[in-house]
This record gives C-alpha cells, sequence and structure tokens, in this order.
C-alpha cells in the first residue's frame, strides 16, 4: 500500500466565539495515501475547507492528531510540502504571469534562469504557453486560475491542496479545466486533496470522495471510486458513475436530515 | 458606421485642458473686479488729493496700477514675476528664483528626511504591536499643535545648537510631511488582502519576504497619495519656518519683508511663486507615480 501523506485521527476544531464555542470540526479520522485524489464534498459549513485549512496549517487544530508527510502540519509547511490553491486565483497584479508563477521559486531561493525554465514548463502544462509577459488583468478568469495552478505546480511540491479552484468559473470552463486537472494528476502522479461543492465535480475528478456534513462539521461516509485513470466527461453519463453520485447525494441528505 | 468626428470646441472639454482654461479666466475676471472695487477708497483718495477730475475710466485705470494697492491686479504681479525672475541676476537678493531655490532646496530635504521617516514608522507600526499603541497617540498628537507656534522654538533651539540656516528649516517641513506618508503607508502596508497573506504562509515565506515580495507593493499607491500631500506642506513648512526669525532668504523672507514694507505686490508676487512651485511639485509627484504603475503592469 502507498505511504500515508495525511494521516487524521480523531481531529477537531472549535473556535471560541463570543456567542459559545462553534464545532467546526469534531472527531475527523482520514487517511490519504500517495497518488489518490481525494474530494471533500459537503455544504458550506460543514468544515470541508477549514479540513484542508489545517493540514495546510493555516488553521490550528484543537483536538486530535494530525501528521502531514509523518510531520506536523507546521514542520511540513515550513519544508513546502503541498502546492495550495485557493478558491480566488490571488495572482499579484503588479507581477507578470511568468512572475507569478515564479514567485514561489523566488522566494525558495532557485536561480533566475531554472525558475524561468520551470514557468515554462507548467505554463505550458496548464495550456497558458506565450501568456508570461501578459498581466493578470489581460486573462480571463479560467486562465488566472489555471496560472494559478502552475504558480502551485511550479516548486513540484508532491501534495496539491485545491479550495474549491473553480467555484467561481462558469459549467463550460469548469469542465473543460476539470479534464484538464485530471490528465495532469495522471501524468504527474502527485497527491491532490480537492474541496468542493459540486457532486459531478467530485466524482468525475476523485480517487476517494469525502462526504461532509455541518454542526458539528464531521465525515459521514468515504466512498472509493475505479475509474479508469483515461476517463473523459462522457463518463458522467454511465451507470456507475450516477449510482455513485446517489450515494453521495444520499450522504449529504442525510447530513441534513441530521439537522431536521 | 463611422462615428461623427468631434467639434474642435467639445474636443476642448472632452479633456482637463477647457473646464481649467474656463475655470481659471473666472477667476482672473473675478480678481480684476475684486481689485477695484478693494482699491477703489485708496484711489478716489488719491484722485482728491491730487484735485483731478475722475470719471469710472480713470478709477478703473487707477485701482489697477497703484504702487501699494490692497489687491494689486493680475498683470501687475506678472510684472513682478517677471522682473524679479528673468530681469534679475539670480545671485541678486532680489531675484526671485534666488528667494524661491532657497525655499525649494529645503523644501526637498524636509521633504526626503519626512518620507524616509513617515515610512520607517509605519514599518515599524505595522510589525510591531507595541509600537502601535505607543507611537500612534504622539504621531496624531503631533499633528494638533500648530506649527506657527511650535516653529520659531525650534529654529531657536536648533539655532542654540549650532544648526543653522537649511537643516531647521527642512526639520520643520519634516515635521508636518512625515504625517501623511505615515499614516498612508501604515493603511497601505495593511492593504493585502489575507488570501494573497495565506499565499504568503504557504510558501513559509520569513517577514522580510512577505514586506518586499507583498506589503511594500501593495502599499505604493498609498504612499504615493500620501507623498503628493507631503510634498505640498512640505513647502508649507519650510515658507513658515522663514518666518519667525526674518529671515534673509525664501519665499517666506520676501512674504515678511512685503508685509513689513507694505509691498502688496511683492507678497502677491511670493504667493504666486510658491503655489507655482507647489503645482509643479505635486504635477511632479503624479508623474513618478504613473511611471511607476506602468512598471508594475497598471492598465493604462
Amino acid at each position: 500500500m502507498a505511504a500515508k501523506v495525511v494521516d487524521i485521527a480523531g481531529l477537531s476544531l472549535t473556535f471560541e466565539t463570543k456567542d459559545g464555542p462553534v464545532y467546526a470540526l469534531s472527531n475527523v479520522d482520514l487517511t490519504i495515501r500517495r497518488g489518490e485524489f481525494v474530494s471533500f464534498i459537503g455544504p458550506s459549513g460543514c468544515g470541508k475547507t477549514t479540513l484542508l485549512r489545517v493540514i495546510a496549517d493555516l488553521e490550528k487544530s484543537t483536538g486530535g492528531s494530525i501528521a502531514v508527510n509523518g510531520l506536523s502540519p507546521e514542520e511540513a509547511r515550513l519544508q513546502r510540502a503541498y502546492g495550495y490553491v485557493f478558491q480566488a486565483p490571488a495572482l499579484y497584479p503588479w507581477r507578470n504571469i511568468e512572475r507569478n508563477v515564479t514567485l514561489p521559486l523566488e522566494i525558495m531561493g532557485m536561480p533566475k534562469a531554472e525558475r524561468q525554465a520551470r514557468a515554462k514548463k507548467y505554463l505550458e502544462l496548464v495550456n497558458l504557453g506565450g501568456f508570461e509577459r501578459k498581466f493578470p488583468w489581460q486573462l480571463s478568469g479560467g486562465m488566472q486560475q489555471r496560472a494559478s495552478i502552475a504558480r502551485a505546480l511550479s516548486f513540484e511540491p508532491d501534495l496539491l491542496l485545491m479550495d474549491e479552484p473553480f467555484g467561481a468559473l462558469d459549467e463550460i470552463v469548469r469542465d473543460h479545466l476539470n479534464e484538464q486537472l485530471l490528465r495532469l494528476w495522471d501524468k504527474t502522479e502527485k497527491t491532490v486533496v480537492f474541496v468542493t461543492h459540486s457532486i459531478p465535480e467530485a466524482v468525475f475528478l476523485s480517487s476517494k470522495i469525502v462526504v461532509m456534513s455541518p454542526r458539528p462539521g464531521r465525515i459521514i461516509d468515504v466512498i472509493e471510486t475505479d475509474f479508469p485513470r483515461g476517463r473523459g466527461l462522457d463518463i458522467r453519463e454511465t451507470p456507475e458513475f450516477l449510482k455513485i453520485a446517489h450515494r453521495v447525494r444520499e450522504g449529504l441528505r442525510a447530513g441534513h436530515a441530521y439537522e431536521d | 458606421m463611422a462615428a461623427a468626428k468631434p467639434k474642435p470646441i467639445a474636443r476642448l472639454f472632452a479633456g482637463h485642458a477647457g473646464p481649467v482654461a474656463v475655470l481659471g479666466l473666472a477667476l482672473v475676471a473675478l480678481w480684476y473686479a475684486g481689485a477695484v472695487w478693494l482699491n477703489a477708497d485708496l484711489q478716489i483718495d488719491a484722485f482728491a488729493r491730487a484735485g483731478t477730475d475722475w470719471n469710472f475710466t480713470d478709477l478703473v485705470a487707477g485701482t489697477w496700477a497703484q504702487e501699494r494697492p490692497l489687491l494689486p491686479a493680475p498683470h501687475q504681479v506678472l510684472a513682478e514675476l517677471w522682473r524679479t525672475t528673468v530681469e534679475t541676476g539670480i545671485a541678486s537678493k532680489r531675484s526671485l528664483v534666488f528667494h524661491g531655490w532657497v525655499t525649494l532646496s529645503s523644501t526637498l530635504l524636509g521633504f526626503a528626511a519626512g518620507a524616509l521617516l513617515g515610512i520607517l514608522l509605519a514599518v515599524g507600526i505595522v510589525h510591531v504591536r507595541v509600537l502601535e499603541k505607543s507611537l500612534m497617540p504622539w504621531i496624531i498628537a503631533s499633528q494638533t499643535i500648530p506649527i506657527l507656534a511650535v516653529a520659531p522654538m525650534v529654529i531657536v533651539v536648533l539655532g542654540a545648537i549650532g544648526l543653522k540656516g537649511l537643516v531647521p528649516k527642512s526639520v520643520i517641513s519634516t515635521y508636518l510631511c512625515f504625517f501623511p506618508v505615515a499614516i498612508g503607508m501604515v493603511k497601505g502596508l495593511r492593504a493585502p488582502d489575507l488570501l494573497q497573506l495565506d499565499l504568503m504562509r504557504t510558501y513559509s515565506a520569513s517577514a522580510r519576504q512577505t514586506f518586499f515580495y507583498l506589503r511594500w507593493p501593495t502599499s505604493l499607491p498609498f504612499l504615493f497619495a500620501g507623498l503628493k500631500v507631503a510634498i505640498s506642506i512640505s513647502l508649507v513648512g519650510a515658507i513658515i519656518a522663514e518666518l519667525p526669525t526674518g529671515a534673509q532668504a525664501g519665499l517666506g523672507a520676501r512674504l515678511l519683508a512685503g508685509s513689513y514694507y507694505g509691498q502688496t505686490i511683492q507678497i502677491w508676487s511670493a504667493l504666486v511663486a510658491a503655489a507655482l512651485m507647489a503645482a509643479l511639485l505635486v504635477a511632479l509627484m503624479g508623474a513618478i507615480e504613473r511611471q511607476v504603475a506602468r512598471l508594475m503592469g497598471a492598465r493604462s
């Protein structure tokens, strides 16, 4: 079995607010292995983004244990173990696309020639070759998000954390980027953790779907899929796909019924 | 279908030039009218003393040509400006270029020191929580003290320890112009949004790297807004600093000498020179700002 990239046991995170404690995550157990594509899906407030941020050491858990590459999340972050793609592209407007992609490399002190080679390689990988000299405002939203993915890939982390990266895009662009992302995952054999609230997106992309539910944020189902790696969008019409999508929807509904 | 070519006048008013020119002309007309109104009493007295008959045309012509009018007419001020800049050698004590340079040099020195001080204070305040609590009230309090009251003391105290001339004057400018820079920069250095800061965190960037890669570039528009205010009040500070000790040179000295001897035309020409200088300095800052924005990929 492949090595554990993320190992979470009994994890909880409670925010203390004026109106009392908010249980963002409660008793979460999860193992993510090398090469997996794991989606967190659930309604807003279910803690899926918080869980991703805990893995990235952008939030601190308040209970339980978590290891990233066998280290604490902070140690893993300091070793630059992961690339993070946010909901918004968060490109720096004063840097052109190439210099946005090389930003992490500059911070890590890589020589200039090597930085430019990396930028070229990863911009081509996300189909943005030739846009090096453009500034972010000259690109469409989908292109900007692709540039931000190239930026996360540029320092070649084995783990890619993606927080609803295509949430703000229209469905046509989203479908297209989903296909590209899947091919990229296949080619680079990275481990991907992907937050979404779209059922088709989660089922299409993932090798493992983690269904979550709010108040308190918790995992209610984990579904393994075994679609072929080179799958295309047409797989969404197959009975197997619909069956898994149905199970995800049932899980989400059960999580909600708990509320009423 | 091609758009109709705009008429010349319409085109003029599409930009800045038209409206500015119209407003300028209106102000000049108002100024001439004001000169007639304010100087009329003096002129009527003068006619009475000379025993000459006068009509309205004489009165208007007279009010626009007095030697020491209450309000000099624009052309008198222009003539004085011409005489004291072009027709007088710049080394002369009567040259407005000489006096203007004295004031400008102290303005620029004070501005440079003030901008630097403002930036350093802002960097400290943004990075060290203790500094925010301890410095901010003092910074604000410093600007509530009337500068006219402080300036003479500063000049005298610095003079007593052997600092004379340029430095004490630019200290007053510095005192005035660090404030807008500091306030603007505190806001600017805090302007990066959480997402951009989180991004730096995922790269394990140091505080120093976060500053140079993110906070500093984000703060530049705020810096320039502060610098534009700062450079004009730096000029005000330099002029004020020239007043209290009866400085021998500078636009402030010209103002003071003019008011001692009732030379209103001299006062107004110094005022106009100061205003022109301020406008040029602010325009220069604006040009630098646009150039920086262009280099930073702003949409043109």
